[in-house]
């Protein structure tokens, strides 16, 4: 239904978009991830027709974004970044003139604005002034405008910003139960809401895509290199020392200590499970063992290694720190590792 | 047929934000305040001269109600019209893409010439109610004068009203265009047409030929004929081809964001 061909979008020598190419298939709902100023926007905006791209080829519903633009404006509903709504009229007349300018047939123009709004569940608001409605509320009308004249593709960015918990659970279910009929991209920073609503996501940094998969398998990829999290009642170096023998065991990185406790996340070689040997070694060397847990890396790892990085395939994500010990290769004792402060904490957290 | 739809919905939309603020409201008390105090004094001139002694014969020519109270009335209307149109069209397009709903209009199945056209008609019938409710003071004259005046130079003199104005209303859609912020656009529009006004003001006899050629684009020059009641063919053709030059601009202005963006 979508289909986005090395799209490239120039401002002078600044590269907004740089070859950016995806195909969306019917019914899909594709999650588009990427920091903020990655392109994500840019891209929405040239599939919909707002700006022209530099070079490449956008097709929506068979029909070319540059050639037929009526055709393509014609078959998409879009929620831009900021709801596209005028605050001096009220949502009925609003929805109104947007079905007008959409060109739903008049006959059919009170249906479509009725089950817009149910869907929506703005029926409390419908003759309220948009400009007296909350953020969450224009946003929701923001929403309804994109899916009035039920086109087949609907484009949303960041359709959940500004919205409470609670609306924001009630919109990715009415995302999920457009998903079949229409074909969405939804752009988002809000990592949970693309494993919740997507069956596929396009990871975008710096205006290139930098991975293209189901959220499942983007997890699933990394987690082979899942880490395992130790706490123990021990110096830093004391556990550093207990653990130096285990097999398996490819890095030790300190995660925080506090009032005697350490934390400690260790990185085991791909398929080996080291929970059991870590914890016999913990023991042995007489430390109390306080907690050992499997971390699977989340969808937030995964989107943190792909664009704080340059672009780097999924299979060569290394470890973000360098060893600090390397048991095998030891053959002196590991040189003191630096007391962990707080902020080397937070900065360890952030490069991994 | 979707085009006139589309055109519709959009004058639709303009007439709801025009009158759903103060904007229309306060355009139309200026313009119908400021009519029905030239025209009450045209026509205490007007009562003053037909005073005079000598009226009847061999004295001076009793004067003529077109002459002394519509014309001179719709022709002072003229400047209004300079104050009036750019609060009409500051907005048109700078609180569209300011609030973001250019992002609506642009990414809809309707062409950049559907929004200018609308726009500019539901600008233009805004300026067309106000001259109409107007001209209603006239009928206090048409009921009581003896012998009755004649009607075609004031329907032909408020048509002028309304194509110069239009003409305001092109120019200044297309400033609209070039800026977010609408008083930007309105004081730019404003500053500009002041300009186009006093380029009639070039035209005399002893002027050269180009000054003669600038002072031909003053607006106003060619209204004179029509208020008379004289529809001259030319004048008609340089109003239209003013109108169809500023909305060209305003579509090209239009355009050229998808590339600017």
């Amino acid at each position: 239904m979508i289909e986005v061909a090395d799209l490239r979008k120039s401002y002078g020598r600044f590269d907004a978009v740089s070859g950016v190419s995806f195909t969306v298939g019917r019914g899909e709902i594709l999650g588009f991830l990427g920091p903020n100023g990655a392109g994500k926007t840019t891209t929405m905006r040239i599939l919909t027709g707002f700006m022209a791209a530099t070079s490449g080829r956008a097709t929506v519903a068979g029909y070319d974004v540059f050639k037929s633009p009526l055709e393509a404006k014609r078959s998409l509903g879009y929620l831009p970044e900021v709801p596209p709504v005028y605050p001096d009229l009220d949502v009925t007349s609003y929805l109104d003139f947007c079905a007008r300018i959409k060109g739903v047939p008049s006959a059919d123009r009170k249906a479509k604005i009725d089950r817009a709004i149910e869907k929506a569940r703005l029926g409390d608001v419908r003759h309220k002034l948009i400009g007296r409605l909350s953020k969450g509320f224009r946003q929701r009308v923001g929403i309804a405008q994109a899916i009035l004249a039920d086109p087949p593709v609907l484009i949303l960015d960041e359709p959940t910003a500004g919205l409470d918990p609670q609306q924001i659970i009630e919109t990715r279910d009415l995302i999920k139960s457009l998903g079949g009929d229409h074909t969405i991209i939804l752009s988002t920073h809000i990592l949970p809401e693309v494993s919740m609503t997507c069956n596929r996501v396009v990871i975008i940094s710096k205006g290139k895509v930098v991975a293209e998969d189901t959220p499942e398998n983007l997890t699933a990829r990394l987690s082979s290199k899942g880490a395992v999290r130790l706490e123990v009642r021990a110096e830093t170096r004391d556990a550093f020392d207990a653990l130096r023998d285990v097999e398996g065991i490819v890095t030790v990185n300190p995660r925080g200590s506090s009032s005697g406790n350490t934390v400690l996340e260790l990185q085991a070689e791909d398929g080996v499970d080291i929970r059991a040997a870590a914890a016999r070694a913990i023991v042995n060397a007489n430390i109390d063992l306080l907690s050992l847990s499997q971390v699977s890396l989340s969808l937030e790892d995964v989107f943190l290694e792909l664009t704080t990085k340059d672009a780097v395939a999924i299979s060569e994500v290394a470890p973000a720190k360098p060893p600090i010990f390397t048991p095998i290769a030891a053959t002196e004792a590991p040189p003191l590792p630096p007391a962990v402060t707080p902020a080397q904490d937070a900065e360890a957290k952030e490069s991994n | 047929m979707s085009t006139f739809t589309n055109i519709g919905a959009i004058v639709r939309k303009e007439w709801q934000h025009y009158f759903g603020s103060p904007i229309a409201y306060a355009a139309l008390f200026t313009w119908n305040a400021l009519f029905s105090v030239f025209f009450l004094f045209a026509l205490n001139y007007f009562l003053e001269a037909s005073m005079n002694p000598g009226g009847g014969m061999g004295g001076p020519p009793k004067p003529n109600i077109n002459e002394w109270i519509f014309r001179p009335t719709l022709m002072n209307m003229a400047v209004v019209v300079l104050f009036v149109t750019p609060m009409l069209t500051m907005r048109l397009f700078a609180e569209e893409q300011r609030q973001g709903t250019w992002e609506l209009l642009a990414t809809s199945a309707i062409t950049d010439w559907q929004i200018v056209l609308g726009k500019f008609f539901g600008a233009a019938s805004v300026l067309a109610l106000m001259i109409a409710t107007s001209l209603l003071n006239f009928v206090v004259v048409f009921a009581y004068a003896e012998p009755k005046p004649e009607w075609k130079p004031v329907l032909t003199g408020a048509l002028a009203l309304l194509l110069m104005g239009c003409c305001f209303i092109a120019l200044g859609a297309f400033l609209s265009t070039l800026t977010k912020n609408q008083i930007v656009a309105g004081i730019l529009s404003f500053c500009l047409f002041l300009g186009i006004w006093t380029l009639s003001w070039l035209d005399n006899p002893m002027s050269s030929d180009p000054i003669k050629a600038l002072a031909y684009l003053g607006v106003t020059g060619h209204m004179e004929d029509m208020v008379k009641g004289v529809i001259d063919s030319k004048d008609v053709i340089f109003y239209l081809s003013f109108i169809g030059f500023g909305l060209f601009l305003t579509q090209q202005s239009v355009e050229s964001r998808r590339w600017r963006e």
